[in-house]
């Protein structure tokens, strides 16, 4: 298949045209507004639904009722405005709606910077939004990954019925690529029996609502969630590895760091430290089987936790996973700064020396 | 073989065209590449930078601090990014724009009239074409056939008139080095 050179912006755009996308809503942000802008001029010109919402709470209540009505419908933002949607999200989680979501991370917090970041770890994998919910959280490392995964989004949305995130960093946003539109497994999907699309002889009402006035009712409606994100977490979870198999300093890191994090192993092993690569490709559910059990290992001397965030926040489900098994140090910048490949190498030499 | 090139220079200037013109045809030679641009207030009338890697394994870091080459389009972006250029690497500056000279003796220095190259061959807009002609020539890590057929896909249909223009500014661009 011939290789194309796509931006990542416009490439996540074009990929949720390919995924089936009916509507999108959503409201311009530095660094990911080439989302919006290539998608008004596309979806159009694919007799789908484009607007620009008058803010970023209209745009994901929007989505909320396009989901509702069975639509598949998807909206993007960047850190400030993906705070905004955090209400709207709760919502379409509580009451069960398949819609993809797309940060291109900036720093923060606040307003922050419009250069890269990856402080919105926490809001997304812990929820920004009140009450007990999840939402699947993909993070692509490249351009590839980030089209294939916003067409997988879809799917997994509409699979489990359930608000599915893909985050990437400014950078991912930013930056060209060659990619390839390679066909993406389809999932065999259950019917939108559910959607209020009108009755049509149907002898029941649909409903969407998150609001239950009998706290048993709710109590219940909680369970279910439960034990939906528990298959969720059972089915879903996806990592990465690279040189591992030997490694006694192990690098975590997701996105625009784990792409660094592979040039600093080059580095490192022809200087003939082994060093790998555990990157998280789900970070809910977050693979913690895995890293538990790579860490587990006795070659595994020291863990290095590298992200774009100023003490860290995926360090945090390192810890749940590593349990103690090994030490586990932090490099980190926020506020824009990427970390260089050179301090990944030194941080990594100090942990390990550290560590022995 | 891997390649990382900073390109800098004013917003406006083509310094994101030049790294844009690298990948594509890095592409067309099956080769793995990246393109980053400088975002935000840089584009908006300061310095504008790309960082570009060439390379035949797969990219890891988009970015880095020691690039083996620089394209230095004004003087600030010679002032910015000459000391991290790896030693033994090369810096190919506009010289109808920038007056300073590499002061790093460890560094291999051209010196391109992209502007007067342009004007004499009629159009001030493919003065990106010359500097493209320079790394060419002097780096060798890509064909000049792949960007002259890169070149005529670019001005297909009625933009046609521009090829022979910017395949001359290319050649002397070339010419510069050889």
């Amino acid at each position: 298949m011939e290789k194309e050179l796509w931006k990542g912006n416009e490439a996540i755009a074009e990929a949720a045209i390919r995924a089936g996308c009916d509507c999108f809503f959503g409201y311009p942000i530095t660094p990911q507004s080439e989302v919006p802008e290539y998608l008004s001029l596309h979806m159009p010109q694919h007799g789908k639904v484009f607007v620009q919402a008058e803010s970023e709470l209209a745009a994901i209540n929007m989505v909320y009722g396009a989901a509702g009505s069975g639509m598949r419908a998807m909206t993007s933002s960047s850190s400030p405005g993906i705070s905004l949607k955090q209400e709207g999200i709760t919502y379409i989680a509580a009451a069960e709606l398949p819609c993809v979501i797309v940060n291109c991370m900036r720093g923060g917090p606040g307003l922050g910077t419009i250069q890269p970041g990856q402080g919105d770890y926490f809001q997304a994998t812990r929820g920004g939004g009140n009450g007990d919910y999840r939402t699947v959280v993909l993070a692509p490392s490249n351009i590839q990954e980030a089209v294939d995964f916003v067409q997988e989004a879809f799917d997994i949305a509409d699979c489990y019925r359930n608000p599915t995130m893909v985050v990437c960093d400014g950078l991912i946003g930013q930056m060209m690529e060659p990619i390839e539109w390679r066909e993406i497994p389809k999932r065999d999907l259950p019917p939108k029996d559910w959607a209020t699309t009108g009755k049509h002889g149907r002898d029941h009402t649909n409903i969407i609502n998150s609001l239950y006035m009998d706290p048993e009712e709710c109590d219940d409606h909680n369970a279910d969630l439960e034990a939906k994100y528990k298959l969720i977490a059972e089915k879903e979870v996806r990592w990465d590895t690279k040189d591992c198999e030997d490694a006694e300093l192990v690098i975590t890191a997701y996105g625009t760091p784990a792409r660094i994090a592979l040039s600093a192993l080059e580095a490192l092993r022809a200087e003939g430290i082994k060093a790998g690569l555990f990157r998280p490709i789900t970070l809910w559910p977050y693979p913690e089987k895995a890293l538990h059990d790579l860490a587990g290992q006795d070659h595994v001397k020291a863990i290095l936790d590298v992200e774009m965030s100023a003490g860290g926040q995926m360090i945090d489900d390192v810890r749940l996973a590593v349990e103690g098994q090994k030490p586990i140090s932090y490099l980190g910048h926020a506020g824009g700064v990427m970390p260089t490949i050179e301090e990944i190498v030194e941080s990594a030499k100090k942990a390990l020396k550290e560590a022995k | 073989m891997k390649k990382e090139i900073i390109i800098s220079g004013f917003g406006g200037q083509g310094g994101l065209a030049i790294g844009k013109n690298l990948a594509e045809a890095g592409m067309a030679e099956g080769l793995n590449v990246t393109w980053a641009p400088s975002y935000g207030p840089e584009m908006r009338g300061g310095t504008a930078n790309c960082s570009v890697v060439l390379s035949d394994k797969p990219v890891g870091s988009p970015v880095f601090a020691h690039p083996t080459e620089l394209i230095a389009l004004n003087e600030p972006s010679l002032v910015k990014f000459e000391e991290g250029v790896l030693p033994g690497g090369t810096v190919f500056v506009n010289c109808d724009v920038v007056t300073d000279k590499v002061h790093r003796t460890d560094l291999t220095a051209y010196y391109i009239p992209c502007s007067k190259i342009a004007d004499e061959v009629g159009n001030a807009k493919v003065s990106n074409m010359v500097m493209l002609g320079a790394y060419v020539a002097a780096t060798k890590v890509l064909k000049p056939e792949t960007i002259e057929k890169m070149i005529q896909e670019m001005f297909a249909g009625a933009k046609a008139k521009f090829i022979p223009l910017n395949i001359e500014a290319f050649h002397r661009g070339m010419a510069c080095v050889q």
